[in-house]
């Protein structure tokens, strides 16, 4: 034991309380701007078409290049002739048939391998043997099977999006903690109640990412699949609208329809997995 | 009622007499690794009767946690039986809930208030709006009534450790299986657990069996005590303890109580020997 040293003395404070200082204050005006990542993200797509404009005119070759404001120019004509919407409407409609019918599929087989062994080898059997698979790679059968129209594009979208979205989604459920399965059964919640109370809540991180990676396969995939094989469907999507002007040598309008294909994917990422992001994994704080 | 409250020293003794609530008969568990099956506990044999706060302690690795487990439903005993009022228990069940010691017992995607009425909804127990009330009353009663709206992350560890046991007695279950669930809070916060789970227990008269490591936590929380030998676990002894609480801290018999249990727990034989100078570290060995 060693003695308490004789100089310092003890002492006690009253506190006051302390009314003098201001306990929060706010953030000045451009840090609280800067916070929105709309912001941000405005200004990375304004200094983005600063250069490629720059880098157009310096080039100066419509064909090859045109720049940003031809571009637009020719994204609002086609807008408003209505060509383009009916184009995106045509690719949408195959687009959500295909990756809606994806989700359904691989919900299924996810809750399959989680509730039985037979379903967990069966799923990575699959996904191991079908996931490196290019969707594009299985149009021409697709084509054979379901000849030209929507049915064959619907089938290539449904393989791009199952494997990707069930090996992510049973990812997430293998990440769930013991503790908050214990405590469902706990509950009495057994087989697919566990699955829809438990499991699909608590790994929703990674089924939303799966969801995401998902949408881009699918949107990739559809592109592509009308870029390769022309108007599969009679009436002709995007790609298809692409390829044709490019046969014709409009780049500009090859221009607008990359762009549209850009703008869809930002507005699809922004607004829909975004806020779903934002009103559930980010609010329950299991994302930062 | 709060007249004889005050030794409910009186009114354990009352509870014991009556017939037990849980029996646990020669039961024997184990788990499997990879490469061996590990006998956790073997032969264990206790009972536990109404508004009982029946704490098994003993050294990490002796099957506490596994036998609360076992009590639970969440695994199938070797051998022996484990009876609840008479009924053998088959799998996890509503009547029995379960406090973990881990945070993240709590769905993080409901709020505080939804979590306490989640049990309550999907076991079919109450409808909605009971169980709501059920929630809030009991989220009243924990003192979290102004966090009903908050999300779990947003709670201190202590606050979350409230949640869980609001929840489990919202269920008003049978038997209230408590596994360590203060182990993961920091000292003072503990403290201050146990006193409100011993205030909780004076108004609502649940039934508990709790399990814990520490020497001390056992002597305040329990009325009872069941001491497990280490690896694998079985019946070293069984104490009262009813006659502690808070308040005994400190005190010479509640630490004469704690170096008994510990000699108990390690074997020490030449410890009865040996004179002892007493002083409060000695209590908090198992910290």
């Amino acid at each position: 034991m060693t003695t308490p040293s004789s100089v310092r003395q003890e002492y006690e404070i009253t506190l006051e309380p302390l009314l003098s200082v201001p306990l929060e204050r706010e953030l000045p005006m451009v840090q609280r701007l800067w916070q929105h990542s709309s912001l941000r993200k405005g200004l990375i797509l304004l200094l983005l078409a600063l250069v490629w404009e720059t880098v157009a005119r310096y080039q100066a070759n419509d064909l090859l290049l045109p720049s940003f404001v031809q571009t637009s120019r020719a994204l609002l004509d086609g807008l408003l002739s209505g060509e383009l919407p009916t184009k995106v409407g045509v690719s949408l409609v195959v687009l959500l048939k295909g990756y809606l019918l994806g989700i359904i599929l691989a919900f299924g087989l996810t809750s399959l391998a989680v509730s039985t062994q037979f379903g967990r080898d069966l799923l990575s059997t699959l996904t191991s043997m079908f996931n490196p698979l290019p969707a594009i790679a299985l149009l021409p059968l697709s084509l054979l099977w379901f000849g030209l129209g929507d049915n064959s594009l619907i089938f290539v979208l449904v393989h791009s999006v199952l494997w990707a979205l069930a090996l992510n989604t049973y990812a997430g459920f293998l990440g769930v903690s013991e503790t908050l399965r214990m405590a469902g059964r706990n509950y009495g919640l057994r087989g697919l109640r566990l699955v829809l109370h438990i499991l699909i809540p608590a790994a929703l991180p990674s089924i939303l990412s799966g969801l995401r990676i998902g949408w881009a396969f699918a949107w990739r995939t559809l592109i592509a699949a009308e870029l390769v094989f022309g108007a599969t469907s009679g009436k002709g999507g995007l790609g298809w609208y692409i390829f044709q002007n490019r046969n014709e040598l409009y780049t500009d309008k090859v221009f607008a329809g990359l762009a549209v294909v850009i703008l869809i994917g930002l507005l699809v990422e922004s607004l829909v997995f975004n806020s779903l992001e934002r009103i559930t994994i980010k609010r329950w704080g299991m994302q930062r | 009622m709060n007249a004889h409250l005050q030794g409910h020293t009186v009114s354990n003794l009352q509870a014991v007499a009556t017939s037990p609530l849980l029996h646990v008969d020669n039961v024997s568990l184990e788990y499997r690794t990879a490469q061996r099956v590990v006998r956790a506990t073997h032969h264990v044999s206790f009972e536990v009767g109404k508004a009982d706060r029946f704490v098994l302690l003993g050294p990490s690795g002796c099957g506490k946690s596994t036998l609360l487990k076992a009590v639970a439903g969440f695994i199938e005993p070797q051998e022996g039986t484990i009876r609840l009022q008479d009924q053998a228990i088959k799998g996890p069940g509503p009547d029995r809930i379960v406090v973990f010691q881990e945070f993240d017992q709590l769905p993080p995607w409901k709020t505080v208030k939804q979590n306490v009425m989640f049990p309550l909804q999907v076991s079919g127990t109450l409808p909605r709006q009971e169980a709501e009330q059920r929630a809030l009353h009991y989220l009243e009663k924990v003192g979290l009534a102004a966090f009903a709206d908050a999300y779990p992350h947003t709670l201190s560890g202590g606050m979350k450790a409230r949640v869980a046991i609001a929840r489990a007695l919202a269920m008003q279950p049978k038997i209230l299986l408590m596994d360590e669930p203060f182990a993961a809070l920091d000292a003072l916060t503990r403290r201050k657990m146990q006193e409100e789970l011993l205030l909780l227990w004076e108004e609502v008269r649940f039934t508990l069996l709790f399990v814990t490591h520490s020497i001390e936590e056992a002597l305040v929380v329990g009325n009872r005590i069941l001491l497990l030998s280490p690896h694998p676990g079985r019946v070293r002894a069984e104490i009262h303890s009813h006659q502690y609480g808070l308040h005994s801290l400190g005190g010479s018999e509640f630490q004469a109580s704690a170096r008994r249990i510990h000699r108990l727990l390690f074997d020490e034989e030449q410890a009865q020997n040996q004179v002892f100078d007493l002083d409060f570290t000695d209590v908090r060995i198992a910290y």
